[in-house]
């Protein structure tokens, strides 16, 4: 599996997530820079890291949603490629228009920085293989803007086709829509979630809660 | 020619900040206050000489980035 991060102004996990793709994978992903037209050949995986892409103006992901590199994502995506979205690269997913819904702000209108407890929606996708389907896991969270929202119908057929990828497990403390952290594409290649697993791979973070992410795409 | 673009989330979407204004207005006494909604205007200045042009422009413009119609709703006045 080979790896490109997508790296726009303001994003600022970036190194987390290469480090995070590195320790599963056995070799470091590309960062390609959004001024970028086209994608480095032979790129399996896009990955669009968290941060405030474009300091948050107008919308979260908004701007980052039309950059001069996201053509070449679109047509990554028609090609049946892999992309992952954490964060803000769930945000510019959505605005994008490569999953549907969008993130609001959180309805208590708190950033919220802490832990959270995921669980797993389905386990026989590329992106979840290696957890079990109803696992819990630990994510840590940091975001303003995490509150999931899309109209009833939407909302109906993500579940109706279990595109749903993981729920709120403790508690649901942005007001996301049916508990709802994360959403698979209908081909189930394309996932966007708000926690960070990158930020739980290694003891030295505290827990590896987040590693069988990386290990399943590793394993893909 | 000016293009003034109001966007505001859609009714039915939870506007929290909508809510935290409107608890601040009711604790300084103008309790008469019922929902309140929070939006945002752009003003664009536009070369275009003919308002529907102009209006249609804005409009475009609204749809593809200054409104995500996912969510939020836009007028567009011309002044």
């Amino acid at each position: 599996m080979k790896a490109a991060i997508l790296l726009f102004p303001g994003i600022n996990r970036e190194r987390d997530m290469v480090l995070a793709v590195r320790q599963s994978f056995g070799h470091a992903p590309q960062i390609v820079w959004h001024k970028e037209t086209a994608l480095p050949a032979g790129t399996d995986l896009v990955i669009l890291p968290g941060g405030f892409s474009f300091g948050d103006y107008l919308r979260c992901g908004a701007m980052a949603a039309h950059s001069p590199i996201m053509p070449a994502v679109k047509a990554h995506v028609e090609r049946g490629g892999y992309v992952l979205g954490v964060c803000n690269g769930f945000q510019i997913l959505t605005e994008a228009g490569l999953l549907p819904g969008a993130l609001l702000r959180n309805a208590s209108l708190r950033f919220l920085s802490m832990d959270t407890m995921l669980k797993v929606e389905r386990a026989d996708t590329v992106f979840t293989s290696k957890w079990q389907t109803g696992a819990i896991f630990r994510a840590p969270m940091a975001h303003g803007d995490g509150n999931y929202n899309a109209d009833e119908a939407t909302l109906d057929r993500l579940e109706g086709e279990n595109l749903v990828a993981f729920r709120y497990a403790d508690e649901n403390r942005n007001g996301s829509a049916r508990g709802i952290a994360g959403i698979f594409s209908p081909n189930l290649r394309v996932l966007g979630l708000m926690p960070h697993p990158e930020n739980l791979v290694d003891p030295l973070m505290g827990g590896t809660d987040g590693k069988p992410l990386f290990d399943s795409l590793a394993a893909a | 020619m000016k293009a003034i673009v109001t966007v505001t989330l859609k009714h039915g979407v939870l506007d929290p900040q909508g809510k935290a204004i409107g608890h601040a207005l009711h604790t300084l006494g103008f309790t008469e206050v019922g929902e309140v909604r929070v939006g945002k205007t752009i003003e664009l200045e536009l070369p275009a000489q003919d308002p529907a042009q102009a209006k249609a422009t804005a409009e475009d413009m609204a749809r593809k980035l200054l409104a995500n119609t996912v969510i939020e709703s836009f007028k567009v006045e011309i002044a």
